[in-house]
């Protein structure tokens, strides 16, 4: 039988191991995902896997099921990276990988491969420079596909402080880009 | 005629609720429609691919995570250990006080205090098991921002109450293990306790040089294997 993420929640706290590890099956590659998105760093990406993981075993306890176990796991993830980014401005090691490979293997003309790769790796120094919260409410909307509400809730906030911090980051990244964009018109 | 701002524009290409009103106006205006394109490219280009994971991806975030979840698989024991720790005292001076009133009897048998001084070992190795756990935790956690050590506190709050208990005993009857090493495991203990839930980096670093420092992780483990192998030879 496939329990549901609550009924895992459930087992899992009463220290069913397996419990847990369907969640972690469950969502290990989502997280990762939001994680890369948020440090741009595969290494950081996995230890924040991990840490996520950690911190939501220990606080199962104060999963009250009124969101679901992914949103709940997101705000997890989201505050590990959150907590990473502000660690690492703070050491101004701003060395983050641009998202290079990946776009190798797109079908692509070679001006459109030119362009793309150039906005890429504007991109990666563009998303560093969007303070924690922003990059979190950008990932989370863009690449997620999260309301406003969830991502309020991510970020324990209201919707529409939510939209206003993506609101804040498609400017800085407007302003990032564009100079690309026209060039390669 | 009153054209969309960027916000209204972004809420337009998110298809947000709000937007279907401006749709309309997108529908008719070229200007806003022009300005829409622009950001529509832009966003449409901030492609941030992924990094494939292996098919074996989940196994593989398990292995990593099993041992360390290992640790956390007794919190009920954390819960219970307290009140367990404190009926075990109980039980070794309740022990002591009747067999030293049997001992004006000649046919005392040696065999209920070894019994009463193996438990007292037991428990006492549990303590220290325990302990070293919050201390490895903490000296192994990699300072990273916020770092969020509620349940170590909360632990740590419980065994300085059961620390004190073993130090008293193990002062007053010699028995077991060196007081000294409860005294400094105490005042570790202690500073754990009262830390705040969410600490610093810095914090953290400071914190785990002093308990590197003291080197009451060592001692504590040296002590917990006397401790157990004393037990078992009784």
């Amino acid at each position: 039988m496939e329990w549901t993420d609550a009924a895992a929640v459930e087992h899992a706290r009463g220290g069913n191991a397996d419990a847990f590890r369907v969640l972690v099956d469950r969502h290990s590659r989502a997280v990762f995902r939001l994680a890369y998105r948020m440090t741009g760093n595969e290494h950081d990406a996995e230890d924040m896997v991990q840490e996520t993981f950690l911190r939501a075993y220990k606080q199962l306890g104060k999963f009250d099921g009124r969101a679901g176990f992914g949103t709940w796991l997101y705000r997890i993830a989201s505050n590990c990276s959150v907590d990473l980014i502000r660690a690492r401005k703070k050491r101004e090691e701003r060395t983050v990988e641009a998202p290079v490979d990946g776009l190798r293997s797109r079908e692509a003309g070679p001006e459109r491969l030119t362009q793309s790769l150039e906005i890429s790796g504007i991109l990666g120094s563009a998303m560093n420079e969007l303070s924690a919260t922003e990059r979190t409410a950008f990932v989370l909307r863009h690449y997620e596909g999260l309301g406003m509400d969830e991502i309020g809730g991510v970020l324990g906030v209201e919707a529409n402080a939510a939209k206003h911090s993506v609101f804040r980051a498609v400017q800085k990244l407007r302003r990032a880009l564009q100079p690309a964009m026209g060039a390669a018109r | 005629m009153t054209h969309l701002s960027e916000e209204q524009l972004i809420l337009c290409y998110y298809g947000e609720p709000e937007s279907l009103e401006l749709q309309t106006h997108l529908a008719v205006c070229q200007e806003c429609g022009r300005r829409f394109e622009t950001l529509a490219c832009m966003l449409d280009a901030c492609d941030y691919p992924v990094p494939e994971r292996l098919g074996s991806y989940e196994a593989a975030v398990w292995h990593r995570l099993e041992p360390k979840l290992a640790s956390r698989k007794r919190w009920w024991l954390w819960n219970a250990a307290p009140a367990l720790a404190g009926l075990i005292l109980i039980a070794f001076f309740v022990g002591q006080w009747v067999g030293q009133r049997g001992s004006t009897h000649e046919n005392a048998s040696a065999t209920p205090g070894k019994i009463r001084e193996r438990v007292l070992l037991v428990a006492m190795g549990d303590h220290l098991e325990r302990s070293q756990m919050v201390l490895a935790e903490l000296v192994n956690t990699r300072p990273s921002g916020a770092i969020d050590i509620s349940e170590e506190r909360r632990r740590a709050e419980d065994l300085v109450h059961d620390n004190r208990l073993f130090r008293q005993t193990a002062a007053k009857t010699g028995k077991g293990i060196d007081a000294s090493v409860l005294d400094d495991l105490e005042r570790v203990l202690l500073e754990i306790a009262h830390s705040p839930s969410q600490i610093s980096s810095p914090e953290l670093e400071n914190l785990q040089r002093r308990i590197e420092a003291q080197g009451i992780l060592f001692k504590v483990r040296v002590v917990g294997t006397t401790v157990r192998a004393k037990g078992n030879q009784l």
